[in-house]
């Protein structure tokens, strides 16, 4: 019963906001904050309590085709609610704050909890059908909110972009369940695990199954935004900043990480595939690294960090250390929500500047900001042992050193990339001089939006390390995959190098500028993947769009149509016997046809 | 006459459109006989029993020519129930949210119950002649909407329609009579009850059919074209997007989302249960035909600049996944081709009616001469946006759930080879263009909203006014209608699963392992 209140708790929430209370925003702000709260309640109750699962039969033909909708309480999920309403608890109040004098806040309010409803469904779906549904909810949830401000070009295209993308990666999750299905006769995870367990050493399923692995993998690529289907992600910065914490930290984007720690039964069983992931994952974190040093607006840098982190924890489930990957997607939800929502403190108190060379200073103006925003970076760079970040981090470069050197080079470039790039923004945004009318009359953000700041921090600094200590301990709260921290002492000593090379070259760098020294195009520029795709849709699909369509009008239908009729019935025929309004001729036709059936019907 | 309601269903709306033509409220009167229909359709769904062996309920027959056991033979089976709900239910919608008619009001109403009655009466008749002759009742008033009450190129496209679907109907007629014909004399007979049973005997007796296997090729083939051209099969669609945009609102929303199933509903009444051999065989052309309608003209909707057209072809479009569900020959993917009838009568329904008031409020359809709409019409905005996603196959309407039984029917019909990964069978790769079709209607749904209600107001257009409160209520009662059946579809799964005779077993060999 408590699982059906997590879940359906934010959807009543917005089917009242647009029923009822739509014209009181306030009431609409108190219905959405509430439900959201009550599931985060109940989250915390179930926490504690036996894992369970309840379902119903959604579809069913027999036994051949049963597709429940079923609610899973295991380690794995009542872990990432509590991450997940947590985190999603603070959002809410934060925006109280941001979105207050949004004319639309209703709206706002009902997208936001049926964002939650959406999430919180894929965090308990206990099979795969189940999971796409909510998948695609969240794809489209995250429509409403990135395309918030609507009447912005640039929001509305970034939310199209963003579920167009996101239906791309679907395109294969669909597919992939269709083959598991299809093999296995099951799309329920509790009994698709005995079964594959079954098959591993099948060597006729050697190359169905990788195959599988990575056709389900393609909806992660696209909801976690991995390379080369991470285009969306920086675009949907367009979306009010809360939202941008709320789905590009604990949310949306970790929901496909969450997804390969579900079947990670899969992922095991197929060795190809899990190579393929582990580069995809190791390739995103270092090329949108390298991307975020170039960027010049607050919440694109963090948007590219949140890439390149998610890449780290793909990368892990490739090394088969899921128990990692969810240790940093829990670390990472909780600094990367406070980084954003630090940025929207920053934005709200620069009316809505977004450029860190017109900041700076924000030091003395914004303190609480500051500090906040001071320990998300630590944590983000990975802070040696005091930070949850660094804990996190560790674990998966001691899972790329198992699995290759060359992994292991890659996930410390990617850190001292981190270090570097996040001490460069630290330092132009909050040090130096303001160098703006803006930045020098910033003034801190009301309470309601500090306060959530001030919670975040908390687990970024003290409580991870405290409470979970190694991630050995966390692998044994979450009874994931082995881990391997006791076999690589090295790893966290170059972890640290890499920090301190990072933060000491952004600190030279970047000290007492007014722009940019550093000028790399290429990076600046993204790689040029939005330029590439749009050059590439224009040649191929849309170029065939604009054939068929040509095709259609002028040879389909006007020639072979056309032509056909009249030469068929020569148009003099067909016009004086069909002409419009000529009801009379047609009854005719009508008459003869049933005379004819008649005859035929009489006809011994 | 113990059972006349199926009768009433008919006579309702007939006599509504007589009242109408006579009386002088012709508006009030037609809404009165549809929300009539509609509460009696309403009624008899909850009466609607839990199987039995029959699968037909409120039977009634009345003789006509006893000497050929011509009679008008009625009844419903759980696919029979669903097409009357979504027929009385749009036709309710339809009604309301026609716009005001200056010319001839009572001929215009007269003509929407006509269409209504006419699907009505084929959807419940048992008997090959009527089930064919109320099917050409609803054609008729649909050339006279368009032709005198249409837009634009009203002329042409009432034209246009008028032979394609003329033609189709004859085919129709043509296969019809084969079909007839090919029944051995004695056993020859409309009654449709008559001939399921005689099939159903034969084939447990001997394994024989009621028709011989080697004319049920062409007798299928002549079928599927016939009811091909009535439902816009490619390559016969191109009637479909024109008619629909010169077509006034509820003329487009009666015949895209009700009279338009009429030929899938045909396939599923009559090809498919009595030509089981002739569908095996026909069922490779049908792949191609399907894809066509999927892939080419989803590439089509993509190119169009007009929002008119651009609903037409996605209509078109959506089709090939109800073929693709009937080709899949299992309960399965005929049941999901069965609910998406249904799913997408409403979706339609209401993506035209949001269509029609825009071009009322703001006299284009052209997609670069709209822009930011959400700020001036937001109910408006919303439940586009939600008929939108509906037909785009968004979880949690109807429509995914249909097109998710589509998919897994059809993938799961042939099993799946282990060795390697791209040796898929035909219907598997069918099923993979059907994937990706769900993108491309991603793409141009998408575009089409954005270009209309996102972005800024263009100085062009004079903040037209949201809808009035007399055109809220059909669109609630489409969305939720789509709404409920999304989210628990077994609600007419359960209700339309036992009347399909499925032509292949729906368990075939597994190659995997787990079997609960």
């Amino acid at each position: 019963m408590l699982a059906w209140l997590i879940l359906f708790a934010p959807l009543t929430a917005t089917a009242l906001i647009l029923l009822v209370t739509k014209s009181s925003r306030q009431l609409s702000a108190f219905l959405s904050v509430g439900a959201v709260g009550a599931s985060f309640l109940a989250s915390v109750v179930v926490f504690f309590g036996p894992d369970f699962t309840t379902q119903f039969n959604w579809l069913e033909f027999g036994q051949r085709l049963i597709i429940p909708i079923g609610l899973t309480i295991d380690k794995l999920s009542r872990t990432m609610l509590l991450v997940v309403t947590g985190v999603g608890l603070l959002v809410h109040v934060y925006s109280l704050g941001y979105m207050h004098e949004d004319r639309s806040e209703s709206r706002y309010f009902a997208g936001l909890s049926l964002f939650m409803f959406s999430m919180l469904g894929i965090v308990l779906a206990n099979n795969f059908v189940m999971m796409f549904i909510f998948w695609e909810l969240v794809g489209a949830s995250s429509w409403l909110l990135i395309g918030h401000w609507y009447e912005k070009a640039s929001a509305a295209d970034a939310a199209k972009k963003a579920f167009l993308v996101n239906r791309l990666g679907d395109f294969g999750f669909m597919l992939g369940i269709l083959v598991v299905w299809s093999l296995f006769g099951t799309v329920v995870f509790a009994e698709l695990k005995p079964a594959v367990e079954r098959i591993s050493n099948d060597a006729t399923f050697a190359v169905i199954l990788p195959a599988a692995v990575l056709l389900l993998f393609m909806g992660a690529v696209g909801k976690s935004a991995q390379m080369p289907l991470h285009v969306w992600l920086p675009d949907a910065m367009e979306g009010p900043t809360p939202v941008s914490a709320l789905i590009h930290a604990a949310t949306m984007v970790a929901a496909g990480v969450y997804l390969m720690v579900r079947i990670d039964f899969l992922v095991i069983a197929a060795p190809t595939a899990q190579t393929v992931i582990a580069w995809v994952g190791m390739i995103t974190a270092v090329m949108a690294a390298l991307m975020a040093t170039q960027q010049n607006d607050i919440k694109r840098i963090l948007a590219y960090s949140t890439l390149s982190q998610l890449g780290y924890m793909i990368g892990a489930i490739g090394f088969a250390a899921s128990g990692a990957a969810m240790f940093h997607l829990f670390t990472h939800a909780c600094f990367k929500a406070l980084l954003f929502l630090g940025a929207g403190s920053v934005i709200h108190g620069m009316h809505h500047e977004q450029d860190i060379w017109q900041m700076g200073g924000l030091k003395n103006k914004m303190p609480i900001t500051f500090l906040t925003f001071a320990i998300g970076t630590a944590a983000l760079v990975g802070f040696p042992y005091l930070s949850s970040g660094f804990y996190s981090k560790d674990s998966i470069l001691i899972a790329a050193g198992a699995k290759s050197w060359i992994f292991l080079v890659m996930g410390l470039f990617t850190a001292a990339l981190t270090a570097f790039y996040m001490t460069r923004l630290f330092i132009v945004a909050f040090l130096n001089k303001p160098r703006s009318e803006n930045a020098k009359h910033a003034g801190e953000s009301p309470m309601v939006m500090w306060v959530p700041l001030a919670i975040l921090a908390v687990p970024s600094i003290l409580a991870m390390p405290f409470l979970l200590g190694r991630s050995s301990t966390l692998t044994e709260v979450l009874g994931l995959a082995h881990d391997h921290s006791k076999d690589a002492w090295n790893v966290p000593l170059l972890a640290m190098f890499m920090f301190v090379w990072g933060v000491g070259l952004a600190f030279i760098i970047y000290r007492n500028r007014d722009r940019d020294p550093l000028r790399f195009p290429l990076l600046a520029h993204k790689f040029y993947f939005d330029e590439i795709y749009a050059g590439l849709i224009a040649i191929t699909h849309d170029l065939l769009a604009k054939l068929s369509g040509f095709f259609d009008k002028y040879i389909l239908d006007g020639l072979l149509v056309r032509g056909a009729t009249t030469l068929a019935f020569g148009t003099g025929f067909v016009l004086r016997f069909f002409q419009v309004g000529n009801a009379q001729a047609y009854a005719i036709f009508f008459g003869l046809g049933v005379i004819v059936l008649l005859y035929l019907a009489v006809r011994p | 006459m113990k059972n006349i309601f199926l009768y009433l269903l008919i006579l309702i709306p007939l006599a509504g459109a007589v009242a109408a033509m006579l009386g002088n409220s012709a508006r009030r009167i037609s809404l009165l006989a549809a929300g009539a229909n509609l509460a009696l359709a309403v009624l008899l769904l909850a009466g609607f029993n839990s199987p039995s062996d029959d699968p037909f309920r409120y039977r009634a027959a009345i003789a006509v020519l006893p000497a050929l056991d011509l009679k008008l033979l009625v009844g419903v089976d759980g696919l029979g129930m669903m097409m009357v709900l979504l027929a009385t239910i749009v036709t309710v919608c339809a009604v309301q949210l026609s716009p005001e008619v200056k010319d001839r009001e009572g001929a215009f109403f007269a003509c929407l119950l006509f269409i209504s009655a006419g699907c009505i009466g084929a959807f419940v008749s048992l008997d090959l002649f009527f089930f064919y002759a109320f099917h050409e009742l609803a054609l008729i008033p649909t050339f006279l909407l368009i032709g005198i009450w249409g837009h634009g190129e009203r002329l042409a496209a009432a034209w246009k329609i008028t032979i394609y679907l003329a033609l189709g109907s004859f085919i129709l007629l043509l296969g019809l009579v084969a079909l007839y014909l090919a029944i051995p004399a004695e056993h020859r007979t409309f009654d449709l009850t008559k001939l399921y049973a005689l099939q159903a005997q034969l084939a447990q007796n001997s394994g024989a059919s009621l028709v011989p296997v080697e004319k049920q090729g062409w007798i299928f083939l002549t079928l599927l074209s016939g009811f091909g051209i009535l439902i816009s099969l490619f390559p016969f669609h191109t009637w479909a997007p024109q008619g629909y945009a010169a077509a006034p609102t509820p003329a487009s929303m009666l015949h895209a989302g009700v009279l338009k199933k009429f030929g899938l509903f045909g396939l599923l009444r009559v090809a498919y249960p009595l030509l089981p051999e002739g569908a095996q065989a026909c069922s490779k052309v049908l792949l191609v035909l399907l894809v066509g309608n999927i892939l080419y003209v989803g590439l089509v909707t993509i190119a169009q600049k007009k929002l008119d057209l651009l609903l037409g072809y996605s209509s078109v479009m959506h089709m090939g996944y109800i073929f693709l569900g009937l080709a899949s020959l299992n309960i399965i993917g005929q049941s999901g081709a069965a609910l998406l009838l249904f799913a997408h009568g409403l979706s339609v329904a209401a993506l035209f009616a949001v269509m029609g008031i825009l071009r009322d409020r703001l006299d284009t359809t052209r997609l670069e001469d709209f822009g930011g709409l959400a700020r001036t019409m937001p109910l408006l905005s919303l439940f586009f946006g939600m008929a939108l996603f509906a037909s785009i196959g968004l979880p949690g309407f109807a429509n995914f759930a249909a097109e998710t039984m589509i998919f897994f029917g059809a993938f799961g019909a042939d099993s799946l080879s282990v060795k390697s990964v791209f040796d898929f069978t035909p219907l598997q790769w069918t099923v993979l263009a059907g994937l990706w079709g769900v993108v491309i209607s991603a793409v141009y749904m998408l575009r089409a909203y954005r270009r209309i209600f996102f972005g800024p107001l263009p100085d062009t257009l004079k903040s037209p006014p949201d809808l009035t409160a007399a055109q809220r209520w059909p669109f609630l009662v489409l969305i939720a209608g789509l709404l409920v059946v999304g989210f628990y579809p077994r609600l007419l799964v359960d209700v339309i699963k036992p009347g399909l005779q499925p032509t292949q077993p729906a368990t075939p060999a597994r190659v995997g392992v787990a079997q609960r």
